[in-house]
Formats: C-alpha cells, structure tokens, sequence
C-alpha cells in the first residue's frame, strides 16, 4: 500500500469542501432565520406553493446570524432574516444589516406598530412574557404586576431563568425605560432576593417549577405555557393544569410583549423574493401558520387565533416601542452582572 | 511528490540550534496554517477593551475563575481514576465480563457532554421522575429531603467525567497493552503485589500517555460549552460567548480567550517540566503474554461493577432515556431530511480525520527528526487550538477569510461584474478547517506518544540501511504505528461529530448537521424532538468507537507474530 501524498488530503478536503459550497438560485429566497419549529416547514412549503419560489433556510441563533451576515458582505447569500426578539432586530438594524422595504401590502396589513419607520424590519407575531401562580398557595389578587415580584413578602418563592436570556434582557430593558437605571436595578435586586433557587433551566422548567411546588411565582413566554397545555405528554399536561397564567401590569402599562419579526437584508440577491416573502408572512394564511404555530399572538387583525389564546380573551399589552428594548439591552446586561442574577 | 529528504546525519542538527530543512519547514508550515485563527484573536489582546473589563473583574470574573477551576480539578481526577483504574483491570485482571468492558468502557466517548445533560435533565430535576416518585414514595415536600440537584457546578463536572473518561481510558489502556513485561517482572522479583505494580510501575511508565489523556479531558472541558451553557454555570468559555454575543464587546472576550489559553500554556509547561528529562522508549521487544491476576469471588465482583458503573451511568442509562423520549415524542423530521443530517456529519468527520492525522504524522514525526527549539514550538502552536473554545477558532477564521472572500468578490465585481459567492467562508472548507485547528491536539497526542515509544534506534538502523527520512516514515514507523493512528483518525472524526459551537458558526448555507438539528431543538426547549438527533449522534458515533476498541484489541505487539525488536540501549 502505498502513503498517500501529504499534500493530495489537504487537496482533497478542500475540492470535497467546495463541492458543498451553495450558490443562490435565481428563484429561490434564501432565509437566515432564529426561529426552528415544526411549523416553519409547512410555512414554507406553502409559500413555494403559491409562488413557486423555493426557500432555503439556514437556521441558528439570532446573534450568530447577524455577525454571520456581516461577515459575509456583498457575498452573502441572505435576503430575509427572521428572528424572534425585538432587541435582536434593533441590533441587527443598527449594525446596518436590513434595508427598507416599501409595500403596499405590508403597510396595509400590518399596524403601525408592527412596521419599521423606514420599512428596516416587521413584526409578525406577538408573544408576551407572563407570569405564572400556583392557585393553592397564591390567590389572584396577591399578584398583579412584575414589580410584585420583587416584593420581599415573595421571598424564596419566584422562579424565573437565566440572565444570559435574551427575554430577561429585554424584560429588564423595558424596566429600565418605565424606571429609569436605578429603579430597573433595584427590581432586579429584588428579585434576585426572592428567588426560589438559582436561576436554571429555560422557561418550561419554570413552569415545572410551579407545578412541582418548587416555588409559587414563575416568570415565562406564554407560548410555553400553552405547548404544555397541549402536549403530548400526560404528565406535561397535567403539570400545566396547575399552574395559573397572569397578564401582568393589566392596570398599568400592560404586559411586556416581545416580536417576531423579519427585514429584508442589505444586498440581498434576490430582493423580490424577499419581499414577496415578508408580504406572504402577513397573508391570512401565513399568519395562521407562523403564530399558531408556535401558539404566538398574530398581528393581522381577523386572523384566527390559537384556540388556547383565544379562551384567554383580550389584554392590555404594553405599547413601548420595542427599538427601546434593543438600545437598552447593553445596560440590562449589566445590571444582572452587578446584582448577581446569573 | 517526492519526499523531502534530509541528507545530514542527525548528529549535526544537534549542534546548529535551528536547521531548517524541508521537514522543519513543513512543520513550521502547518503549525503557522493552524496557529492563524488563534493568532488573530489573540491579536485582539493588544486593543483597548474600554471599561468592560472593570465592570468584569468587579462582577463575574471571580465567579468563571472558580467555576472553572472546580470543572478542571474534578474532571481531571475523576478522569483519571476511572480511566486508568479501569484500564488497568481489563488489560491485568481476568473477572466476568472483561471481554465485554474492553470496548464497552469506551461507549461514553459516543456521547456528546450536552446530549448527556438533556438526557439526565429531566429525568433527575425537581419535577423529574425520580424526585416525583421520591416525594410521592414518602409523602416529602420541597425542603424536606436532600437531592443533589443535577443543573448544578457538581452536576456538571460530574456528567463531563462520566463522557470524558474514554480518553484517559483508551490511551492508558494502549500503554498498558503496550508495555514491555519484562519491567513488571522485575517488579514481582522484587516482590511487589498487584496493586504497587499498578501504582509504583505501570502508572509512572504510562505517565506520558496518562498525561496526554487526562490533558485532552482537561481541555475539552475548558471549552466545553453545550452541557455548562445548558446548566447555566458560568465559565470561562460561557463567559467569552456572553461578553462577545451578549455584550457585543469583542475585544474583551478576546482578551478572556486569551487568559483561557495563558491558563493551559501554563499546565502544559507544568507538565512538560516534572516530566523534565526523563523519555519513555521501549528499549526491550519482549512480549510474551502479560501476567493476569485471576480475581475470584468479592474481587471479581468489585472489578465487575468497577467497570460497569461508568457505562452503565455514562451511556446505558442516557441512551435508554433518550430513547424513551423519542419513542413518546421524537423528531417530526425524522427521515430523508434525518439522513441528510447524518450524511453531512459523517462526511464531515471523515474529512477532518483524515486531514487531521495526516498533518498529525508530519508534525510529530518532524519534532522527532530535528529535536529543537522551532519543531518543539510549532508542534505546540498547533496543538494550541485544542484549548480554544470552538465559536472562538470560528470568528478567528471567519475575519480572514470573509475579508478574503470580499475581496475577491470586489474585484470579479469590479472587473467582470460577477461575484463568485463565499468560495472560502461559506463552503466546508472553513468548516474542515475550524475542525482541524480544534482537533490536532487529539491526533498529534495520540501519534506523538506512540512514536515516542519507538527507539530512535530504529530510525537509526532504516537510515543506515539507505532510506531517507520520508521512506523511514513510511516503512518503518507507519506500519509500526498503524493502531496509533486509527486510534487517532477515529478520536478526531467522533470529536467532530460531536463538535457544536464551531459548526453553528461556520456551517455553509442550507446545511445542517445532527448536533446543529439536536441543538436547536434543544434550545428551544424541546427535549423531547432533541432526542432523536441526541441518540442518532451516540447510535453514529458508537460505530467508530467500536472499531477503534476492536483495533485496539489486536494492537499488543506480540499478539500475533512479529519480528522482535532489537534489544538495545539508548
């Protein structure tokens, strides 16, 4: 047996390597997108359907994909970018990386809330960050808002995840705005006072958490809350069955919402596509798809809504503009550092 | 291509301090190709950080120190006892079962650290089965009862040792196997028992290859990122992907990887200088068979369950679970697009093996021609990459070759109108790449201590004889190595299954691998869909890691026929 020349493998990886590189069609939209549920397939098939453009997808985490696209430059392959926070899309536009898009159908279709000033991104689903009770040992009337939570008669009893989660980043952001610095870390400290246990798990596990009797206060996005409700799983089932959501500061600013949203991106190869893409996102049946897919809050009024959703009826959201949440989030980050909320 | 031949003895690279002949030049090459990712973030240690690192010291900092210094000092004992323990019943000890531990004791290495933290999660939390049926069982509430809870610093070290522990397990094993018996008979002379041949002889002569496992044990866990990110403790590495993607300060998390690197630079040269000036060749070739101990009764019992704990808690239970789960609620993905997954992470693993072990044997085998200075440095540069958190080698390969790319692109544009697309940064290339910056250290180790182990008599006699360098290599050290350097193509091409956070940097566009599609969907909460992907990696990975246990097994030289080695001094 002869050793192959140390030379030819390297040779070899690298044609084997180039043979995966991919090159955009001429009718396809290539999406880079944060969101990776079951639904997203069934989205775009139905997009390829109606448009007969293909989609392909790469998906991965929303500040991988923004370093990622402003890696690749002129070259990159995106033209839609999906994501799943409104401090994400804040900080992909400030790093430059969306370009404004002018529709009819969009401007029409979405409020004005939804929509860029400047057309740099859409919001395409709502999700709210509520709180969760176990109704035997705390009454309803006990707990009303996110302050309450930092209240000392809580101590030892709230549950609620990580710092490093982009949603507690932008919870806290939005105290910041209502509280000014000062006042948003003094909550924070709160908090961390009355946690039940160190922060752990994501937000289903603090769901768990109430529904174990690990603690009585949990702190959670909703949807979890209903994929829970309608799983699969019996015991998941009944975990949830124990656990009561609250929409937060119903008497105040209203709950803290969070967007899903999308923009075309600067360069893109294939601009129509890609607005042809974000315009078929507000259609009736995308939004279906892509809220009640993930149990989100669709954005398009009429739209029909996920049955659990639509049991809890109608709730005040606060209306913050959600470009406050990314610009805020540097700070947010370390007021956690400093009160000690790993 | 020809071989680049040296002509001159050695004897005279011994009194010129650098000599640069094609090997040296070769190696320095490839250690500077790979070194490349590491320098330019290490590049960042030179720009001004601003105040964040004030703001760091004052919070966190204390706490990644800690944090990871309790994983290191666990992780590393832990490794080594298991690893070496068990190594040594089965190559010395006969008891039931030892056939079967032989290549099961390796099953862990199949398991990546974060599919062992979601199989374990759920089962071991607060509402878990267990601690569920232990309340129910007792009539306990919360407080009432101490469990250790699983998404903890103890937690954590304890999952990373359970799936660590095959590499010390592996190249001391190997060593034994390897051994002249002719030592361990001296011992017996003089009338040493079974447990002080263990601990006052086989450890002390296995020490180079002892070292060099639980050294990659220690740094994968230095980098590990999928399990302790899960748990949320805070690390070093956890630390460097919050300053960087959370903070958006990436020269400080730079400047964090780099005290990451400064902390392995300095134990390498720890080790490096106990070792000091003491070398570990064969310098006997008799091997007949080893002397066993026939363990009976309690003993064999105890060796038995000694060897079936760590599979039985690093792998039977974590697949049984994973496999549960995806019974009730797996993968709606599950199939072609499954296949796919799978076939892009072979593929790319087997690339990576092979480049890997390639530059490996040139690397090792350089430092052996001209032992110097220069050799010596760039075989470490290379290894260096090792200690490098994977989305930290990514981001330093990503700035030079998209600035490559992009210029490439702007004068095809400039010129032709044309872009040719991201042929470097957005193809697989980059991927292989980052792969072999992180895994030369697995191969290099593996193929360095094995050569280490052949006589430089040997190398002697070839060149007498008339072969250049190039044909000693080829003749004479890679038949001698060839389980050496299976063990280390396969150890690479499971790292990179395995691998997570490099992959979801650098991975080309519309291209997902198994730990990509296990990690999504993981990170979205959903362990259950995770545990398909989760087990096809351990079910993929199993197959490599069994063929390595069956190279192994006919490794011993003197198994079968050999030529005896010369006896002869140094």
């Amino acid at each position: 047996m002869t050793q192959p020349s140390r030379l030819a493998l390297p040779l070899a990886a690298l044609l084997a390597g180039a043979a995966f590189a991919t090159q955009a069609s001429a009718d396809a939209v290539n999406v880079y997108s944060a969101r990776h549920y079951d639904s997203d397939q069934a989205l775009y098939d139905a997009f390829t359907e109606a448009t007969g453009i293909e989609v392909n997808v790469l998906e991965g985490g929303s500040d991988q994909l923004i370093q990622r696209i402003k890696r690749e430059g002129q070259a990159s392959p995106a033209d839609v970018m999906l994501t799943v926070d409104a401090g994400r899309l804040w900080r992909a536009e400030q790093d430059g990386i969306f370009q404004g898009v002018e529709s009819e159908v969009l401007a029409e279709r979405l409020p004005a809330s939804m929509r860029h000033p400047e057309g740099k991104w859409f919001g395409f689903s709502q999700r709210v960050r509520a709180i969760f009770y176990d109704p035997q040992d705390v009454s309803a009337d006990e707990i009303a808002s996110y302050e309450d939570l930092a209240d000392p008669r809580f101590e030892g009893q709230v549950c609620i995840r990580s710092s490093n989660n982009i949603y507690n980043q932008s919870l806290l952001a939005s105290m910041i705005a209502h509280h000014g610095e000062e006042g948003a870390e003094e909550w924070a400290q709160g908090v961390v006072d009355n946690m039940a246990r160190d922060p752990e798990g994501g937000d289903t596990d603090q769901i768990l958490g109430v529904a174990s009797g690990e603690c009585d206060l949990a702190v959670a996005n909703h949807y979890y809350y209903v994929r829970l409700l309608t799983s699969d799983n019996e015991a998941d089932r009944e975990a949830a069955e124990r656990v009561q959501i609250l929409f937060p500061n119903q008497d105040g600013r209203g709950a803290h919402v969070n967007v899903g949203g999308a923009g075309v991106v600067q360069g893109a190869p294939n601009p129509e596509n890609a607005v042809r893409f974000l315009e078929f996102l507000s259609s009736d049946e995308a939004q279906a798809i892509f809220a009640s897919g993930n149990h989100e809050f669709p954005v398009v009024d009429g739209v029909e809504v996920d049955a659990v959703l639509a049991d809890w009826g109608d709730f005040k959201r606060d209306d913050l503009n959600v470009s406050v949440l990314g610009e805020n989030n540097p700070q947010a980050v370390r007021i956690f550092d400093r009160v000690g909320w790993r | 291509m020809s071989s680049p031949a040296s002509q001159r003895p050695s004897s005279s690279a011994r009194r010129l301090p650098i000599r640069l002949d094609a090997w040296s030049g070769l190696t320095l090459l490839i250690a500077l190709i790979v070194a490349l990712p590491v320098i330019v973030v290490l590049a960042h240690i030179v720009m001004p950080a601003g105040g964040v690192w004030a703001h760091l010291v004052d919070t966190v900092l204390g706490r990644y120190l800690l944090n990871t210094l309790f994983l290191v000092v666990t992780v590393g004992v832990g490794t080594f006892v298991i690893g070496t323990g068990t190594a040594w019943l089965v190559v010395m000890c006969r008891f039931p079962g030892r056939k079967l531990f032989e290549w099961a004791l390796l099953l862990p290495l199949a398991v990546p650290t974060y599919v062992i933290a979601y199989a374990y999660t759920d089962f071991l939390q607060y509402a878990g089965p267990v601690q569920s049926a232990l309340r129910e069982a007792f009539g306990w509430e919360r407080g009432d009862y101490f469990f250790p809870d699983i998404r903890s610093l103890g937690g954590a070290a304890t999952l990373i040792t359970l799936v660590l522990y095959p590499y010390v397990y592996m190249l001391a094993r190997a060593t034994f196997l390897e051994q002249s018996v002719c030592v361990l008979d001296v011992g017996r002379t003089l009338g040493r028992g079974p447990w002080r041949l263990f601990t006052g002889i086989a450890i002390p002569l296995a020490r180079p290859a002892i070292v060099g496992g639980v050294s990659l044990a220690l740094m994968e866990t230095l980098n590990e990122f999928g399990a302790v990110q899960y748990f949320g403790v805070d690390t070093f590495t956890t630390g460097i992907y919050r300053t960087w993607f959370g903070m958006g300060e990436q020269v400080a998390a730079a400047q964090l990887a780099a005290c990451l690197l400064a902390f392995v630079i300095v134990f390498v040269l720890l080790e490096r200088w106990s070792r000091g000036k003491r070398r570990y060749f064969h310098t006997t070739g008799r091997y007949q068979q080893l002397p066993e101990f026939r363990l009976t009764g309690m003993r064999a019992l105890a060796a038995t369950l000694a060897c079936l704990a760590p599979v039985l808690v690093g792998f039977l239970i974590p697949s049984g679970l994973l496999g549960y789960l995806s019974v009730r609620g797996g993968d709606s993905l599950f199939g072609a697009r499954f296949l796919e997954f799978a076939g892009n992470s072979l593929v790319l693993a087997a690339l990576a093996a092979v480049v890997a072990v390639g530059l490996a044997l040139v690397l090792s085998y350089g430092a052996r021609l001209n032992p110097g200075p220069v050799t010596r440095t760039a075989s470490w540069v290379a290894a260096m990459g090792y200690a490098v958190p994977g989305s930290v080698v990514a981001v330093g390969i990503l700035i030079p070759f998209a600035w490559l790319d992009d210029q490439i692109n702007g004068f095809l544009k400039a010129h032709y109108g044309v872009i040719a697309g991201l042929i470097f940064s957005g193809s697989a290339f980059i991927l292989i790449y980052a792969y072999v910056v992180r895994f030369l250290a697995v191969s290099f180790n593996a193929l360095e201590a094995s050569l280490g182990k052949v006589t430089p008599s040997m190398d002697a006699a070839a060149r007498t004889l008339g072969q250049t360098a190039g044909g000693t290599l080829r003749r004479v050290h890679t038949p001698l190595m060839r389980g050496s350097l299976l063990a280390a193509g396969i150890l690479v091409f499971v790292d990179v299954m395995k691998e997570l956070p490099a992959t979801i940097i650098l991975r080309p566009f519309d291209f997902d691998t198994l730990a990509v599609r296990a990690h999504n969907l993981a990170a979205d909460e959903r362990r259950a869909r995770a545990s398909t992907a989760s087990l096809t990696i351990v079910a993929v990975g199993i197959i490599p890691v069994i063929l390595l246990s069956l190279a192994m097994r006919g490794s011993r030289p003197g198994s079968r026929a050999r030529i005896g080695r010369k006896d002869k001094d140094l």
